[in-house]
């Protein structure tokens, strides 16, 4: 997919005038935060669960090349056929090579962000396959040809009315003047549409929340049973995970599972949680008889042992979206590319380069509030900074805001000259009322300057 | 391919300022060891009452639980379950000993066995254990547990022998352990908790997005 | 005056880091600082050196012009027994982020240890450390309180402002839903994505205006200045003013942010 996060500033002017989206912002401050504080009360050791998760995702990095191996090993005992890719590159021509010996026409999928982050879709549409997003919110931005505006909820900008007229428009074969005035109408024809998809495809891709080194095994979540399906009833199964995806052992993914739902939907858990080991088996009476791994890299080594490691640790659950006043101000399209919200700004920059991305790290307050929520505890303000600090360091910072720091700190250095002339410039700033209408957060100032005052024995 | 692998494993090896490719025996210890970590106490306490806890649970996630005393009483649980959903009495059954068992002398229900084509609407099958801590089903995909029945019919009814309710995922695991040996697992397990759902329309949670539409969970005390 | 913390030697010196905001934009707030500290028994002192503490350089990535602001503040206050400033956000710069500047550089590394170890934001250096419960003071308002991002989150101030409001006779505190929601001030922030900015502290009025308080509260000035902003470019009467104002009974004397008045 390409990336618009060059044009951040016209993208978020969007976002402020697009009512319908401004409503569903309103709506997500409503729903996922407040669930997740309703679960989290339940749960009283969830402090000391995102402390041993942290644990074992740093122990998982300093060892990612031994747990990468030995989940490779144990994945091929289960007759698992494991890829590497290094880039998004190789791990396109992989799935195309794979869906083309399974001679596929169609090819469903589950819900995947790494999928996005290579843009498969596009590539296998390019390429003769047809690729069906199953999840109900990829399905409806597949049919609108948009890119996810959530990283859990990807048609989470959108209406009801406006899901059906797309689906008015894309399922043309159905009564025109059907009723799809209800979310129930809407879900009832997805489902009804999406099952023959499911029951007709070749292949099937889906994501992996974690690959289980202890077992070669990996894992799914999701909701709606989209997931299942895809990669049940196809004869190939194919999961692309990125990776840092693997954790150790099966009570490594249960501590994380205890994190992942709750600061995602505010769910204790989801309704589905699949581990897939291997193709079928002799004695099993369905499943695929091809499952292929496709393990990526796409930049993510090169974060390895550097300031940004900290953001290998995430778990894609969206928390940081959720609590986030930038994301909920404009919405996840205004980031222009696959990830938004805290997590796609330190992200964004480190996939795509800062000369494309360094709006990201900079439009944000620094409030803290998703390192608050962060069930890793990424430290993302100070991730943000970082990549503030390499723009400014490589030039990249517009030549305004370079003279106004610099012109700021050399007065700032110097008291005995900054004094006076700070004087100067409130008493202009008092003449003028305020900073007005163009600078409404500058009121008119008191008059004077403290320290001056203060050492002139006022009290 | 080659290629990649060793280039992906390099890179991070040199990250990580390794010098050697051997894997170091914390690596295989920790796997070997597959160590508990934090555990809700609510139901890894020796005086929790795990049955209460997962029905409460399960129902939390919107699934249907009765209880039953002895298996010759699921035919007549189901066949008043079906009718109170206004579903006809008949279902695809996973071929599970526990459940030829318990239908063994019914004559009021149709059962075919088998894995599903998306034909059937209603799923009976045996889940391998309970998880009390979130009303969570295990099904282990098998000759006695077909993978599509959980997925396909939109009405699937579970049941679980109480004896099999465990208190935390970890204790699943060990459970699973026990029956397959270390590190084995079966080609799919499925951890399910409540019926499908979706809300991605608006924000409204629906039930019933592609898998089943209704969870019924059928406890048996006595097996 | 309450309960005080008697453990602490005498005289105790503090330096008052008044920010450049309050400086420059409204003294008043230094003079309340001032006054509190003295009330709880602090020896007060007001470098004449100080300025800005770096903060919009550090959040702009220019590490290089902050590490020269922070030289100055660090030489201006490392004599001190404690450093107070009426902003969680400019202490929490001294404490919390100062050390990483210097990385590398022992010296300058130990010296921004040992000042950021003794450096507090006001309203809970008041409480936590010099043990004061309350000031006697009176304010007939109703009042919502708002926790700015960085005294909430990297100081860990919450309760504090509460526990002294509490003892204000008069206040009634309304608390807002969105208490803990940043106003969408951010420094520099607020100058490059204006409007971006400006959505967030309009969803942040809403909130504020939803409390039916007739004075909103805070612990730093520019987070209040960009709330008083915005809540009166909407007409609203809401007065906006910093607690220290009003724990140090200067409130009525005192206009409230923006408004006019000139009380020379």
């Amino acid at each position: 997919m390409r990336s618009t996060t060059r044009n951040f500033v016209d993208n978020a002017a969007r976002g402020l005038a697009d009512d319908k989206l401004q409503a569903a912002l309103g709506r997500l401050s409503q729903g996922f935060p407040v669930k997740r504080l309703e679960t989290i009360s339940r749960l009283p050791e969830f402090e000391q669960l995102r402390d041993d998760a942290i644990a074992i995702k740093r122990h998982t990095l300093e060892n990612l090349d031994s747990y990468l191996e030995r989940y490779e090993e144990n994945a091929k005992v289960s007759g698992a056929h494991v890829h590497w890719a290094r880039d998004g590159d190789d791990a396109r021509e992989i799935i195309l090579g794979i869906c083309r010996d399974a001679g596929a026409k169609t090819v469903t999928k589950g819900k995947s962000m790494v999928s996005e982050e290579i843009g498969i879709n596009e590539f296998l549409a390019d390429n003769g396959v047809e690729p069906i997003e199953t999840d109900l919110g990829e399905y409806i931005i597949q049919l609108r040809d948009e890119p996810p505006s959530h990283i859990i909820a990807p048609a989470i900008h959108l209406s009801g009315a406006q899901v059906a007229d797309t689906f008015k428009e894309s399922h043309d074969e159905l009564d025109a003047d059907r009723d799809l005035s209800e979310p129930r109408t809407l879900l009832e024809e997805a489902r009804a549409i999406l099952r023959k998809k499911f029951l007709a495809a070749d292949v099937g891709i889906t994501g992996a929340n974690m690959l289980i080194a202890e077992t070669g095994t990996s894992v799914i979540v999701t909701n709606e049973g989209n997931g299942d399906l895809t990669q049940t009833l196809p004869k190939t199964h194919i999961v692309i995970a990125s990776i840092e995806k693997v954790v150790p052992t099966l009570e490594d993914a249960a501590t994380i599972l205890r994190i992942l739902a709750r600061s995602a939907t505010g769910q204790d858990i989801t309704v589905y949680t699949t581990y897939s080991t291997g193709p079928k088996r002799a004695d099993d009476l369905d499943g695929p008889e091809n499952y292929h791994v496709v393990i990526l890299d796409n930049g993510r080594s090169s974060l390895l042992g550097g300031e940004f490691e900290d953001m290998l640790r995430c778990i894609k659950c969206a928390a940081c979206l959720n609590h986030c006043p930038v994301y909920k101000a404009i919405g996840g399209h205004a980031y222009g590319w696959v990830y938004s919200g805290p997590m796609g700004a330190v992200l964004a920059p480190a996939l795509l380069g800062l000369g494309e991305t360094h709006h990201l790290p900079s439009a944000s307050s620094l409030c803290g509030r998703c390192q608050d929520v962060c069930p890793m505890r990424i430290p993302l303000p100070r991730l943000l900074r970082q990549w503030r600090r390499r723009w400014f360091e490589t030039g990249g910072e517009d030549t305004k805001t370079r003279l106004g720091l610099a012109a700021w700190a050399f007065l700032a250095k110097r008291p005995a000259l900054y004094r006076p002339l700070m004087a100067i410039g409130t008493s202009v700033l008092k003449l003028c009322g305020g900073g007005g209408r163009r600078f409404p957060i500058l009121p008119r100032p008191e008059g004077g300057s403290f320290v001056d005052q203060w050492k002139r024995g006022k009290r | 391919m080659k290629a990649a692998r060793s280039e992906i494993l390099a890179n991070v090896r040199s990250a990580l300022n390794k010098k050697d490719i051997e894997i170091p025996s914390a690596v295989d210890e920790r796997l070997r060891a597959h160590a508990i970590n934090t555990v809700p106490a609510r139901v890894s306490g020796a005086d929790a009452d795990r049955i209460a806890i997962f029905i409460e649970e399960a129902e939390r996630a919107s699934a249907t639980i009765e209880r039953i005393k002895a298996p010759k009483e699921l035919a007549g649980a189901v066949t008043a379950y079906l009718k109170s959903i206004d579903e006809e009495q008949a279902v695809r059954a996973a071929g599970h000993p526990l459940l030829k068992e318990c239908l063994a002398e019914q004559t009021i229900l149709e059962v075919t066995e088998g894995p599903s084509d998306g034909t059937d609407t209603v799923a009976l099958t045996a889940a391998f254990a309970g998880i009390a801590e979130t009303g969570t089903l295990v099904l282990c995909a098998g000759s006695e547990s077909p993978t599509t029945l959980n997925f396909l019919p939109d009405t699937n009814i579970v049941l679980l022998p109480e004896v099999s309710i465990v208190g935390t995922y970890e204790d699943a695991w060990a459970a699973l352990r026990q029956t397959m040996g270390s590190g084995v697992m079966p080609r799919t397990v499925n951890w399910i908790t409540g019926p499908s759902r979706s809300a991605d329309i608006e924000q409204t949670l629906l039930m019933g997005a592609h898998g089943p539409r209704r969870l019924h969970i059928i406890l048996l005390a006595d097996s | 005056m309450g309960a005080m913390n008697t453990a602490l030697k005498n005289p105790i010196d503090v330096g008052l880091f008044a920010t450049c905001l309050v400086d420059l934009m409204r003294p008043s707030v230094g003079f309340a600082a001032a006054r509190l500290l003295e009330r709880a028994g602090c020896t007060l002192h007001v470098p004449e050196a100080q300025t800005c503490c770096g903060q919009p350089a550090y959040n702009s990535g220019d590490n290089t012009d902050a590490r020269n602001l922070a030289v100055n503040v660090i030489a201006a206050f490392e004599g001190f027994d404690y450093v107070v400033a009426p902003s969680g956000s400019c202490a929490a710069m001294i404490r919390h982020h100062y050390p990483a500047l210097f990385e590398g550089d022992a010296t300058m590394t130990a010296r921004c240890q040992s000042l950021s170890n003794k450096t507090h934001e006001l309203l809970s250096f008041l409480t936590d450390i010099m043990g004061v419960t309350e000031f006697e003071a009176e304010f007939e308002a109703t009042a919502t309180y708002h926790d700015s991002c960085s005294g909430l989150r990297e100081m860990g101030i919450r309760e504090q402002p509460r526990a002294l409001m509490a003892a204000v006779k008069g206040l009634e505190l309304r608390e807002s839903g969105e208490a803990q929601s940043c106003c969408g001030f951010g420094g520099l922030f607020s100058v490059k994505y204006p409007e971006v900015s400006g959505r967030i502290v309009d969803a942040k009025s809403d909130a504020i205006e939803a409390t039916g308080a007739e004075t909103l509260l805070g612990g730093d000035l520019g987070c209040l200045m960009n709330m008083s902003g915005r809540l009166r470019a909407r007409g609203s009467a809401i007065k906006t003013r910093h607690l220290a104002e009003v724990l140090a009974g200067t409130a009525p004397e005192t206009p409230a942010i923006g408004e006019e008045g000139d009380k020379d």
